[in-house]
């Protein structure tokens, strides 16, 4: 009953996926709201991997944005408020083998669970991190978030946020051993793609924020940034994302930047005037924390057994 | 290079061990303290006393002196450090009364000691005397007045030129001292030589040579120095229990070991005294059994990876004290609620809130048990010797993934730093955790496919063919599906505690220790185990009817409390927690508020269970209960006198 399957290796090619075998029941998030294109995005990212369903674990934390694994098929973990990327690495430190995805909010990653955030990229685990950020708390119903922009007007804060947002990008790439850090808007489908699908085939922890729009609680914010696109910046470079043919004309302002320079992504993502989107930093040669927690699991009955004996030995009398 | 030092010394002092020997009187016990300024060694001196002893086939329980401070003022009452160990021909089960000898580095310390009633009138005290010639003024009449007080109290003390005698082999005795006091410990209690000088060898392993040989000078220069010196010289016999192949650890290594011979291959933690120690052992050697030790940015943190580990068919043990086990708790219940099999380690220290770290209190019992928003069942078993910190832990593996559930294993800073003697467990194959399952699954079974009769049901891992369901902490359904429907979570929390009822039918009864009828009952749980039946005994000893029981098991309890209670006159609990004693100030019986246990008993068997508990941070002896015994012996004997 345990172990591997005789036919293990046969059968991942007898099968193909569709787009259908990789969502689960279907989704309830509002109309209009922008996590739908992103669910959308990583269904189309795991059929183009052919990634094996049982094989992917959907880990989230708790807010709008982390219903998501409710919407993934394979295996899903909606667990504690902030605390998604703990059990994530918890995860991959001991089954490698497995596909991990996170779905995180603003509220969810950068406030309550910032200090899992901020060593979570240290850790530089090989998983892939969706932040869905709308810049408001959704399912408690109009909150201020740490990304929520000055003075707009909230139910903890009537009068307005009081302090300027924090900086998600500029904190990431702070991190030592960070090694992948995109933004992406969730109204473009392409470019949205070639990030999620980027950021997955990146090893390592990547770390995308996606601007995402809230059509209940954060419609004015976003609709400001589509209807005008001169407030982003593409970032474009033969190492960063792919721009689908066409989908470059949408954007006035563009920029030429390697994503293996640290201190221009940082200049960028520090810059308010203009919201980056593309690839940020990419360091392929990080330090996978994965690779020294799974040590030993090739490890034989006998040879544990052993290595309870030697251990026992020193304390023999 | 080693052996040579060794085996020419041996050579050399082997008719001096002859003489020895023939002049030492033979004693069943001793409880010897070693105290000194916090960084002198005393603990190392202390320790391997007490290896050297077990290895000898002696019942050792040490138990450490710890300021709270990394560096103390030194000669200050505050500051005392050291280590108590209690070394004898039968196996030691606690720290016991005052002590017989002590060596003491400073008299300040000294003066903290005998403030906490660890010593007797007949105490011998040998004394470092270098504080008598001190160049400062105020340190020689410290000196001299704390003496006075010794000899007032009776302490037998001897002024010994310890400093002066280091001196001669090192130039800097801070390091070395305790070497030295250990080679006279060695000779006072005909240790044997060979086999400290090899424990010194093993300390300082990573450490050069030189090191290594002059702390050996130290021990000979200790060993000779006792031998002409010191008027005290005992022997005492090996123990029966020692034909059997044992072994000698801390209760926090007894942890380490336990995780790896259950297979786990993860503990995940946050440094947090007194539990840490048990991850620093694995740190060392969790490698032999391909295992990994993951320090976690936070105490939250370190439980969600173990959690992540445990979902993915890994089940992971994280290790923490009270406050870890505060901020853990919305995890703990999340595993409770989800089904995730876990194993937690709470060390317990002093409380409430930061409390006293290095200190002992049995005082997260209900916290274990009841700190959860709503019913989160889950299994709580309480180690009372180290033999079972390892055991327990191997246990709590199993019961984890049987039934599905977080497994508390509660011990205490006592067990935690004592060194005890126990039977070497025979490890098999099967101890460990089966291969994580990556057969199909059956798509007509659901997430939680609980079994009506037991609220058992089995659990798909990642991995698994046609398995993939969504854990959630939220309310859900046999399919796992958020259900907010009027049945579902009514349905899923009496599933939850139905597995505690199918475990509770697989318990047995506790054994009485004395006889199953009588005057007064005492109820104990944790590292109080050996003291309270050490109590018991001589109050049985002196004609009363008294017997005690001792739970494992507190969530759920151990069946047929009650009817065991019923055999006596008067049940009470005995614990280090916090309660108000029955005849203090404004207390009455109404608003009187019980230690932990006693609360748990009094609600479980609706018997009026009475208790007795302290919050002093230090480990209970026996004199402390047989006090305690014999105020409820009146009581009763008096309460029958009347009624005759």
């Amino acid at each position: 009953m345990f172990g591997l399957k005789s036919d293990w290796s046969l059968n991942a090619n007898d099968r193909y996926f569709t787009l259908d075998d990789y969502a689960r029941s279907l989704p309830r998030w509002c109309t209009g709201c922008g996590d739908l294109g992103i669910l959308a995005a990583i269904h189309r990212v795991c059929r183009e991997n052919q990634i094996l369903p049982e094989n992917m674990v959907s880990v989230s934390g708790i807010g709008c944005s982390s219903r998501l694994p409710h919407y993934m098929n394979g295996y899903g973990f909606h667990g504690l408020h902030g605390r998604a990327l703990p059990v994530a690495c918890g995860v991959k430190s001991r089954r490698p083998d497995l596909d991990i995805w996170v779905a995180t909010g603003d509220g969810d990653c950068f406030s309550i669970g910032a200090a899992h955030w901020v060593h979570a990229l240290r850790y530089n685990m090989d998983i892939t991190v969706l932040v869905f950020d709308n810049g408001i708390y959704g399912l408690t119903k109009k909150q201020t978030s740490p990304t929520t922009p000055e003075e707009y007007l909230t139910n903890t804060h009537p009068t307005g946020a009081l302090l300027p947002p924090l900086n998600p990008l500029t904190v990431s790439l702070g991190v030592s051993n960070i090694s992948f850090v995109a933004q992406m808007v969730d109204w473009n489908p392409p470019l949205l793609y070639e990030t999620i699908k980027a950021a997955h085939d990146h090893k390592g922890t990547s770390f995308v924020r996606i601007i995402q729009r809230c059509p209940v609680y954060m419609e004015s914010l976003n609709l400001e940034m589509m209807d005008d696109p001169t407030n982003l910046l593409l970032l474009h470079h033969e190492n960063g994302i792919p721009v689908p043919e066409g989908v470059d004309r949408l954007f006035e302002n563009q920029l030429e930047h390697d994503p293996s320079n640290l201190p221009a992504a940082l200049g960028i993502a520090a810059d308010r005037s203009k919201m980056p989107v593309g690839l940020l930093y990419r360091n392929d040669e990080a330090l996978c924390y994965d690779e020294l927690s799974s040590v030993g699991l090739d490890m034989s009955y006998e040879e544990k057994l052993a290595g309870v004996n030697t251990a026992l030995d020193k304390f023999s009398v | 290079m080693n052996d040579q030092l060794i085996s020419v010394q041996e050579v050399s002092s082997a008719a001096e061990d002859l003489q020895a020997r023939d002049a030492a009187e033979p004693i069943p016990e001793h409880i010897v303290e070693i105290v000194s300024d916090s960084g002198e060694g005393a603990q190392k001196c202390g320790q391997t006393f007490g290896i050297v002893s077990a290895r000898m086939g002696n019942g050792v329980w040490t138990v450490e002196i710890i300021p709270a401070e990394i560096q103390p003022p030194a000669r200050t009452p505050d500051g005392a450090s050291g280590i108590r160990i209690r070394v004898g021909e039968d196996l030691m089960t606690n720290m016991g009364n005052e002590a017989n000898l002590v060596v003491a580095f400073n008299e300040q310390v000294l003066r903290s000691r005998l403030a906490s009633h660890a010593y007797k009138a007949g105490t011998i005290v040998l004394l470092d005397n270098m504080w008598a010639s001190d160049s400062s003024e105020d340190i020689r009449t410290q000196y001299s007045e704390a003496l006075n007080e010794f000899a007032e109290f009776g302490l037998e003390v001897y002024e010994l030129p310890i400093q002066t005698e280091c001196l001669k082999v090192v130039p800097d005795p801070r390091k070395g001292k305790n070497m030295f006091v250990l080679g006279m410990l060695s000779h006072i209690y005909s240790r044997d030589k060979e086999q400290a000088l090899n424990e010194i060898a093993n300390i300082f392993s990573r450490k050069s040579e030189k090191v290594i040989s002059t702390n050996h000078d130290l021990f000979r220069a200790g060993y000779l120095f006792a031998q002409q010196n010191v008027p005290y010289h005992y022997e005492i016999a090996p123990s029966k229990l020692a034909d059997k192949p044992m072994v000698v650890m801390s209760g926090n290594q007894a942890v380490g070991l336990g995780v790896m011979a259950s297979g786990m291959e993860m503990v995940s933690m946050y440094p947090i005294t007194p539990a840490t120690s048990a991850s620093h052992y694995l740190a060392d050697d969790f490698h032999l059994t391909g295992g990994f030790v993951h320090q976690a940015e936070d105490e939250i943190a370190a439980i969600g990876f173990a959690i992540g580990a445990s979902y993915a068919g890994k089940t992971a043990c994280t290790i923490t004290s009270g406050p870890g086990i505060a901020l853990k708790t919305e995890m703990i219940s999340l595993a409770s609620m989800a089904e995730i099999p876990l194993v937690i380690v709470d060390v317990q220290r002093g409380g409430p809130s930061t409390g006293l770290p290095t200190k002992v209190e049995q005082g997260d019992l209900l916290t274990t048990m009841f700190g959860a928003p709503g019913d989160s069942p889950k299994v709580i078993i309480a180690a009372a010797t180290i033999s079972e910190c390892f055991h327990f832990v191997t246990l709590a593996r199993r019961l984890a993934e049987s039934f599905r559930i977080p497994v508390i294993v509660l011990t205490d800073a006592n067990l935690a730093t004592g060194v005890q003697p126990f039977e070497r467990p025979d490890v098999t194959i099967d101890w460990f955790a089966a291969p994580v399952d990556q057969s199909d699954w059956d798509e007509n079974v659901p997430a939680y496919d609980w079994d009506e009769e037991t609220g058992l049901s089995a659990r798909a891992i990642p991995g698994m063919r046609n398995g993939g369901y969504v854990l959630t902490g939220l309310a859900h359904n046999r399919k796992g599906k958020i259900a907010y429907d009027t049945t579902s979570n009514q349905e899923g929390s009496d599933m939850r505690s139905l597995k505690m009822a199918t475990l509770a039918g697989t318990l047995n009864r506790p054994e009485v220790h004395g006889e199953a009828e009588g005057d007064l009952l005492i109820v104990g749980w944790g590292s109080t185990l050996g003291t309270i039946e050490e109590a018991v005994d001589v109050a049985r000893e002196n004609g009363h009817k008294v017997s005690s029981i001792h739970l494992r098991f507190l969530s759920p309890l151990e069946p047929g409390l009650r009817d065991i209670f019923s055999k006596f006159k008067k049940v009470m609990t005995i614990e280090i927690n916090y309660s108000d004693a029955a005849n203090a100030p404004r207390i009455t019986e109404e608003n009187r508020r019980y230690a932990q246990l006693a609360l748990l008993l009094r609600a479980h068997t609706l018997v009026d269970v009475d208790c007795w508990s302290v919050v002093s941070g230090h480990p209970l002896q026996p004199g402390n209960i047989s006090r305690v015994i014999m105020d409820r012996v009146a009581e009763i004997e008096g309460d029958k006198k009347c009624l005759d």
